[in-house]
C-alpha cells in the first residue's frame, strides 16, 4: 500500500498507469470516499429527489405501499405561486433581508473596527459578543419572547411610546421583529469574519491616509471599507442564506409565523403544507424556487461586486 | 502547543497602532470603549434576563422587575420544566446527537481534509470545489426529500441515526482542516513517504499534531450545529424520550406552557439549562474560537 502510494516513479508499467488514472496518491481516494459517500446520499442525492418531486405528485403512503407518482408537469409550481400564504411568505422573507442584510452588515463592521485595537478587557467584549451566536436559538426566543410579548419588558419600558397591539402580534412589526432578532443572535460570528478581515487591510494605508490630514471616519470610509470588500460578499451571502433558512423564529417567537401569515417564512409554509398537510410535492416546489431566488439575489450581487470594481 | 509557523498561532491579532499615543487618539479610545461597552449590555442583558426570570417565583415584568429580588427567588421552576420534559433524559439525547456528529466530523473530516490538502489523486478538484458548493446551499431546502428518505423509506424516524445522519460529517470542518493542511509544507511529507510512512501514519503522527488549534477550532464550531439544532431533530423525534433538549423545550414552549402556573419561569428554567453547557464550552475555549482559526475562509 505505502509503496504504490509514493511519489517517486520507480514501479514498473503498471505503476505509472495507475498513476495517470488515479493519480500519484491513490490511497486519497479511500481517505476521501466517506465524505464523498456522505455528500452524494445526503446532498446530491436529495437535491435531485426534491426536483424530481416538485414535478410529480407525491404524497405519504403507509409503509411498503406502492402507488403511482404521475408526471404533473408545472402543476406544483402553478398551485405554489397562486397560493396567497406562499406569496407572502416570500413577501415577508424579502422584508426580512431589506432590513436584516444592512444591519448586519453595518453592525458587525462598526464593532468590529472598534475591537480591533489594543483595548482593555478586549476578551470580554469579544465573547460576549458571540455568545448569542452560540447559544440555540430556542433558548434565547424563550427570553425574547418573555421580553416583547403583550405586557413584557419592553412595553413596560417603552411606556405609551411600545407599539398596540404589542411586537410579536402586530401585523407591521411581528416580521421586522424577527430580523432584528436574527441581526443581535448572528452578529457576533459577523464581527469574528470582519476581525479576521481587518488583520488583511495594509497598515500603512491609515499610516499615509493620517499623513495627508484625513479624519478617522474619512480613514474608515476610503480605507476600511474597500479593504475589506471581500469579506463584506461573504457576510451578505451567509446573511441572505441564514435568512432563507428562517423556520425556528417564525415557529416559535410569532407562533407559526402569525399574526396573519405576516411573518411566516418559506421554510414555515414548507414545513406546514409538506409535513403537517401531506403535500410534500408543493413543499418541494417552494424549497426550488427559494434556491432559485437566493442564487438570484447572489448573482445580481456578484454582478453590483464586478461593476464596483471596474 | 506546537506553533511552527506564525500563521498557525492562535493568539487573538493585537495590532499596534502607534497613532494611538496621541491625544485625539485617546479620546478615540474611550469612544471606542463606550461603543463596545454598549454593545455589550444589549448582547449580555437577555442572558442576564434569562437567569432573573427562571429564579422568579411569578413572573415580573415590571422595569423593577429587572433586578433581583432575593426574597422571591426559588429554584421551583428548575423543578417544573424537569417533570414536564425530563432534562436529564433529553440531555443525554442531546449529547448523543452532538457526540455522534462530532465523531464522524473528526475521523471522516480529517481524512477528507488532509486528501484534499496533500494528497494527489483522481477526483480531488471536484470534491474540493462540491465542498465549497455546499455552503452555499441553505440545508433547509433539503428537509422535504431528506424526511421522505430517512424517515418513510429507510424507517429512521425516532433512532439517533436518524438524527445525526444528515449532519455527519460538518462540511465548514472540512474546509477548516483541508485550509491547515493546505499551509504544511509537502516536503514534510515527502521525506516521510521516502523512509517508507504509510499516509495514514503520516497523517496521525505528523500533520495532526501540527494542526491542533484547528481541530479544537473545528470542534467548538461542530458542536453548536447539533446541540441547537431544532428543526430537523423535532422532524425525526416524535417519542419524547428520544428528542433532544432543544427539541422537548420548544415542545414545552408552543404547547403545554398554558398548563404550568409560571410558564414564562420554566420556560426560562429550561433555556438556561440549554444555553449553558455551550456557553460554558465557548468560555473555557475562547482562546481557539478567534478570527484567524475562522478567517481562512475569507482570506482564501
Amino acid at each position: 500500500m505505502s509503496s504504490s502510494a509514493v511519489a517517486a516513479p520507480r514501479g514498473g508499467r503498471a505503476k505509472r498507469l495507475a498513476a495517470v488514472v488515479l493519480g500519484r496518491q491513490p490511497i486519497g481516494l479511500l481517505f476521501g470516499a466517506p465524505y464523498a459517500a456522505f455528500i452524494a446520499v445526503v446532498f446530491a442525492y436529495p437535491l435531485g429527489l426534491a426536483v424530481w418531486m416538485s414535478f410529480h405528485r407525491y404524497f405519504f403512503t403507509a409503509p411498503g405501499v406502492s402507488v403511482p407518482r404521475p408526471f404533473v408537469g408545472l402543476d406544483n409550481y402553478r398551485a405554489v405561486l397562486t397560493d396567497p400564504a406562499v406569496r407572502q411568505s416570500f413577501v415577508n422573507i424579502l422584508v426580512f433581508l431589506v432590513i436584516n442584510v444592512p444591519l448586519t452588515v453595518a453592525l458587525s463592521l462598526l464593532l468590529a473596527t472598534a475591537l480591533n485595537a489594543a483595548i482593555p478587557f478586549r476578551a470580554f467584549f469579544r465573547v460576549s459578543y458571540y455568545v448569542p451566536y452560540v447559544t440555540a436559538s430556542v433558548a434565547v426566543v424563550g427570553v425574547w419572547l418573555f421580553l416583547f410579548r403583550t405586557g413584557g419588558l419592553a412595553d413596560h419600558a417603552l411606556g405609551p411610546l411600545a407599539p398596540k397591539p404589542s411586537w410579536l402580534v402586530n401585523e407591521h412589526w411581528a416580521m421586522p421583529s424577527i430580523a432584528f432578532y436574527v441581526a443581535w443572535k448572528q452578529l457576533g460570528f459577523f464581527i469574528l469574519l470582519y476581525l479576521a478581515a481587518l488583520q488583511n487591510v495594509p497598515k500603512e494605508l491609515y499610516e499615509s491616509a493620517a499623513v495627508d490630514g484625513a479624519s478617522k471616519w474619512r480613514a474608515f470610509r476610503a480605507v476600511t471599507i474597500p479593504g475589506v470588500r471581500p469579506a463584506t460578499t461573504l457576510v451578505t451571502l451567509l446573511a441572505v442564506i441564514t435568512g432563507a433558512n428562517l423556520f425556528t423564529e417564525p415557529y416559535l417567537l410569532t407562533g407559526g409565523g402569525g399574526p396573519n401569515g405576516k411573518s411566516a417564512s418559506p421554510v414555515l409554509l414548507m414545513y406546514q403544507r409538506g409535513i403537517e398537510q401531506n403535500h410534500p410535492d408543493l413543499a418541494a416546489a417552494i424549497g426550488v424556487i427559494l434556491v432559485m431566488g437566493v442564487l438570484l439575489i447572489v448573482g445580481i450581487q456578484q454582478l453590483l461586486e464586478r461593476r464596483a470594481r471596474i | 502547543m506546537t506553533q511552527t509557523t506564525p500563521v498557525l498561532a492562535d493568539v487573538a491579532p493585537v495590532p499596534d497602532e502607534p497613532v494611538d499615543t496621541h491625544r485625539p487618539a485617546r479620546r478615540g479610545m474611550a469612544w471606542r470603549i463606550v461603543a463596545l461597552l454598549l454593545g455589550a449590555v444589549l448582547f449580555l442583558f437577555p442572558f442576564y434576563y434569562m437567569i432573573i426570570g427562571s429564579l422568579q417565583r411569578s413572573p415580573d415584568t415590571s422595569v423593577g422587575g429587572v433586578l433581583p429580588h432575593p426574597g422571591d427567588m426559588t429554584l421551583h421552576n428548575y423543578a417544573q420544566i424537569n417533570d414536564a420534559i425530563s432534562l436529564g433524559r433529553t440531555l443525554i439525547n442531546s449529547g448523543i446527537f452532538t457526540g455522534g456528529v462530532l465523531f464522524g466530523t473528526v475521523v471522516f473530516g480529517v481524512l477528507a481534509g488532509y486528501a484534499l490538502a496533500q494528497l494527489h489523486c483522481r477526483g480531488r478538484g471536484v470534491l474540493g470545489a462540491t465542498m465549497v458548493l455546499l455552503q452555499v446551499i441553505p440545508f433547509q431546502l433539503l428537509i422535504i426529500p431528506l424526511y421522505v428518505l430517512i424517515v418513510r423509506n429507510y424507517g429512521l424516524g425516532d433512532s439517533y441515526l436518524g438524527m445525526i445522519a444528515p449532519f455527519a460529517i460538518n462540511s465548514t470542518a472540512v474546509f477548516v482542516f483541508r485550509q491547515y493542511f493546505l499551509q504544511l509544507p509537502p516536503d514534510l511529507f515527502n521525506a516521510a513517504r521516502i523512509d517508507g510512512a504509510s499516509e495514514l501514519r503520516i497523517l496521525l503522527n505528523i500533520a495532526l499534531p501540527l494542526v491542533k488549534p484547528a481541530l479544537l477550532t473545528a470542534m467548538l464550531m461542530t458542536f453548536i450545529g447539533p446541540w441547537n439544532e431544532f428543526l430537523w431533530p423535532f422532524l425525526v423525534t416524535k417519542q419524547h424520550d428520544k428528542q433532544p433538549l432543544a427539541v422537548a423545550l420548544a415542545n414545552y414552549i408552543s404547547t403545554v406552557s398554558g398548563e404550568a402556573a409560571n410558564p414564562f419561569g420554566a420556560i426560562l428554567a429550561g433555556a438556561c439549562v440549554l444555553a449553558a453547557p455551550a456557553v460554558a464550552l465557548f468560555i473555557a475555549f475562547q482562546r481557539h474560537f478567534v478570527s484567524t482559526n475562522l478567517g481562512s475562509g475569507v482570506k482564501g
